[in-house]
């Protein structure tokens, strides 16, 4: 086991300097000044632009860039936001636990029903529970995120009025942000109603976010409950006389689960990247959007600093995934 | 599973019953961005203006609310010397700085205040200088920099600013965002505990508004300021939420979850006009849509081509298509709001026959070839320039010239059209202080050629007027100026004035007293909740 463990941290390493390349790469060969951007119709001299140039220390060669990116790296710096002028790590950390909450709803959103529904649609194979959890999750996955949140929160919001349309907290309440999880802000607050307002806040985002996540569980899990459900060990199991539910929840869905536990890590990377769409709707503050603003803006060390902290939380979330394999099924042993 | 159902839509239906709605003195607005920060002298966004200046901070001079009209702010009167040079402020007394949690003033506003305010940004030896990155962008490029010679305090109340030359904007200028007033005192404390970057972090202003907590991307609080000199807000809490996407402030303030959006989709004004408990606001902008000519290059230095090319163009086409009545022909580079805006001006009419006649004459009888740049961007006086372009090109077709559109990403396609290697480009201005210097000078003037002035055109009888213009502090005199320049502008036509805008603001029927900022700002001093 540990020698698998480092093994693949080994691994990591050649990963993680391939994607500071990559990422620095792209967003440099992008077109665009950030300080064109900053002087926007009003234009700039080109004394004055050479001196901003130099100041945030985009006159030097890329290869000096990157090497001065790449130490700050080594030494915990990730630099500071040309924009906020505040450091990346910092904006990253203040911003992430909402990203954090929000995943995390949206996958249990996501697995409770994506489970249940997918081995249910496996064992009534051909049934019209069957025929619709197929067709609903096919549904789920091709729907555009935008028009989907639109249309929940003119339908459950707004024609309803059953959830608020979008933030994280009514505005009538003006608690601490402490832990940035506004949950447990919100449980260590006096203020009467808060907790219950930040759940009205979750409520919608989460579905909007775990729908793709809860089509694809589901679809993974009936396939492979089916696969599972003909094999000879569980005939012999029905054979034995187990009663059906143990056969299915202890014979089958144990062997089921390994490549739908490789899908739920895959999507849990997929959310905490991915939420932009999402964040954007329900003006949720977190990274995705974060991100994307700061490419709109060519704001070089935040879209760095960003994406590389949001690709060490991916790597390390399938390293987890790699390690509950042999938890969850003991025959694979890591180590071999 | 049926049961599971039941359990959670039940689940469901509590939390979401257990909802409440925004209190009576609490003001919400959902603001469309981030603010990039909290001290305006660093950043050129109305967002972030929004979010700082406007309810934070006084400046020496204010304008009037919903006008472009300056009045006496932190200065009660000023009085200017007759070689235009010299500007002694007389400072108003008893100006309280907000009380945060991390300073508690201990004297009034005073000339110290605005010394540091000023010095910080002119003088690069001054301690705060470099402090938060230290670019005071519209300090530099109003010319502050290089206009400024010393500012004197000769007492408490009393502040002298030495200018080099004289410049009758001063005053509009410095009622601008970026000369916001802070706390001296404030300053001098946080420098001593090390943490000169509080300054503008958690800034302390003497404005309506105190800041009471930022969550990034999220909310703005603000509590009203109890000791306003102005007398203390009518809203007790404002708070910032910030939105970004237009279709979901339009869902919020229907659900009551924000009193005011700014905004909207033009899409979205005509069923918000409809709504019962929306009240639609409206507002010519403060901006100028335009078409410039490269009058460096080739056939566009020829002022017939200039001429016949602005015939050519529908414009009343392109209000109805790209602005979907949202705008107005715009015949001169000011719009109509600002003072000394020549009515008189003719504009060239749509007249293709005329157009095709006139370019025969300057020579090219089957026309040219060339191209149009649109910006890739939606700005408040251009909602679409690719669909304006199409148009534009779809007209000047019509008299043989063939023009290519193109486009880039929108910090390149400022810098390439700053570099002027365009031939004829869409872009804009939305006017920073209600001068009409701001524009004229700007935009058209020989030393904003390969910086704003994307006509590159330098014109001496234009340019001799409105260098004279800002010269003179006679307004009367001034008025003539501008007048006479507009005239001369029209008739060599390096643009083709295209639309101002107009501004909608939807709010909540409850939200009172609001007024449109021609500035596109967005004030809350003043504002009631019935």
């Amino acid at each position: 086991m540990i020698k698998f463990l480092l093994r693949r941290i080994a691994m990591i390493i050649p990963t993680f300097i391939g994607m500071t390349l990559l990422t620095f790469a792209l967003i440099h060969l992008v077109p665009g000044d950030p300080v064109e951007l900053i002087a926007g119709e009003r234009g700039i001299t080109p004394a004055r632009h050479a001196v901003l140039r130099s100041e945030l220390g985009l006159d030097k060669p890329l290869l000096v860039q990157y090497g001065n990116y790449i130490w700050g790296i080594f030494h915990g710096n990730l630099g500071k936001s040309i924009v906020t002028k505040q450091p990346v790590f910092k904006e990253f950390m203040t911003l992430f636990p909402a990203t954090m909450e929000l995943s995390f709803f949206a996958m249990i959103f996501a697995v409770t029903l994506g489970l249940p529904a997918g081995i249910i649609a496996g064992v009534k194979r051909g049934t019209f529970f069957d025929h619709s959890v197929m067709g609903l999750s096919l549904a789920g996955y091709s729907m555009p995120i935008f028009w989907w949140g639109l249309l929940l929160i003119l339908f459950f919001s707004v024609f309803l009025g059953w959830t608020p349309v979008s933030g994280r907290l009514s505005a009538l309440f003006w608690i601490d942000a402490d832990t940035g999880f506004m949950l447990i802000d919100a449980l260590k607050s006096d203020e009467k109603g808060t907790f219950v307002s930040a759940m009205r806040h979750l409520i919608l985002p989460s579905i909007v976010l775990g729908t793709i996540p809860l089509a694809v569980i589901a679809r993974m899990t009936r396939s492979a409950m089916l696969e599972v459900l003909t094999e000879d060990y569980v005939r012999t199991a029905r054979a034995k006389g187990l009663s059906p539910l143990r056969v299915i929840m202890v014979h089958a869905l144990r062997n089921a689960l390994i490549p739908v536990i490789t899908v739920i890590g895959l999507q849990t990377g997929v959310l905490l990247a991915g939420a932009i769409l999402t964040e954007t709707i329900f003006a949720w503050p977190g990274v995705g959007k974060w991100i994307v603003e700061s490419i709109n803006r060519r704001d070089y060390p935040a879209v760095q600093g960003g994406i590389l902290l949001i690709s060490s939380l991916v790597i390390l979330v399938n390293l987890a995934v790699d390690m509950l394999y042999g938890v969850v099924n003991p025959r694979i042993r890591h180590n071999k | 599973m049926k049961r599971l159902c039941i359990m959670l839509l039940c689940a469901f239906a509590v939390i979401a019953l257990a909802g409440v709605n925004v209190d009576a003195k609490t003001c919400v607005y959902c603001s469309e961005g981030s603010p990039e920060g909290f001290n305006p002298a660093f950043y050129t966004a109305g967002t972030t203006f929004d979010a700082s200046s406007r309810p934070m901070f006084d400046r020496l001079v204010l304008f009037e609310l919903g006008t472009t009209k300056t009045i006496p702010g932190l200065a009660e009167k000023w009085a200017i010397s007759p070689d235009g040079k010299t500007y002694t402020f007389y400072l108003r007394k008893g100006v309280k700085f907000h009380t945060t949690k991390n300073f508690t003033p201990t004297r009034d506003f005073n000339a110290d205040d605005v010394i540091f305010t000023f010095e910080r940004q002119r003088d690069k030896n001054h301690p705060y200088h470099k402090v938060s990155g230290g670019n005071y962008e519209y300090f530099v490029s109003t010319g502050m920099a290089a206009l400024i010679q010393n500012i004197e305090k000769k007492d408490d109340y009393t502040v002298v600013f030495h200018l080099i030359r004289p410049e009758a904007p001063f005053i509009a200028t410095i009622a601008m965002d970026f000369a916001s007033i802070f706390s001296a005192e404030y300053a001098d404390k946080m420098m001593k505990a090390g943490t000169p970057q509080e300054v503008d972090l958690n800034p302390v202003g003497t404005g309506p508004y105190v800041l009471v907590q930022y969550q990034k991307d999220s909310t703005i609080r603000y509590e009203a300021h109890k000791q306003y000199w102005r007398g203390p807000a009518k809203i007790d809490k404002l708070v910032y939420s910030i939105t970004p996407d237009a279709s979901v402030r339009y869902a919020k303030l229907k659900a009551g979850e924000c009193h005011v959006m700014p905004y909207p989709n033009p899409a979205d004004l005509a069923q918000m006009a409809k709504e019962k408990d929306i009240k639609l606001m409206q507002m010519e902008g403060l901006n100028v849509g335009y078409l410039a000519f490269n009058t460096e290059k080739k056939p566009f230095d020829n002022i017939k081509v200039r001429q016949a090319l602005s015939m050519a163009i529908n414009k009343q086409a392109i209000i109805d298509a790209v602005f979907q009545g949202a705008g107005k022909i715009a015949k001169n580079p000011i719009p109509p709001t600002i003072w000394s805006y020549n009515d008189k001006v003719k504009d060239y009419p749509y007249d293709p026959v005329a157009a095709k006649k006139l370019l025969a004459e300057a020579g090219f009888p089957n026309g040219f070839e060339t191209d149009i740049w649109a910006m890739p961007v939606q700005r408040p006086y251009n909602p679409n320039a690719r669909r304006m372009a199409e148009i534009i090109q779809a007209d000047w077709d019509k008299i043989g010239v063939k023009a290519k559109i193109v486009t880039y990403e929108w910090g390149e396609y400022l810098k390439r059209s700053k570099e002027g290697e365009h031939q004829t480009l869409l872009l804009g201005w939305t006017g920073d202080n209600g001068d009409p210097d701001n524009f004229l000078a700007v935009l058209l003037g020989c030393d904003a050629v390969g910086s704003a002035n994307r006509a590159r055109w330098c014109y001496k009888p234009f340019d001799d007027l409105i260098k004279q213009a800002k010269t003179t502090s006679d307004v009367a005199e001034r008025t003539r100026l501008y007048e006479k320049a507009q005239v001369i502008f029209k008739e060599q036509a390096p643009w083709v004035t295209i639309a101002h805008s107009v501004v909608f603001k939807p709010m909540r029927n409850e939200v009172v007293n609001f007024k449109i900022d021609p500035f596109g700002g967005h004030v809350f001093y003043g504002v009631d909740i019935k």
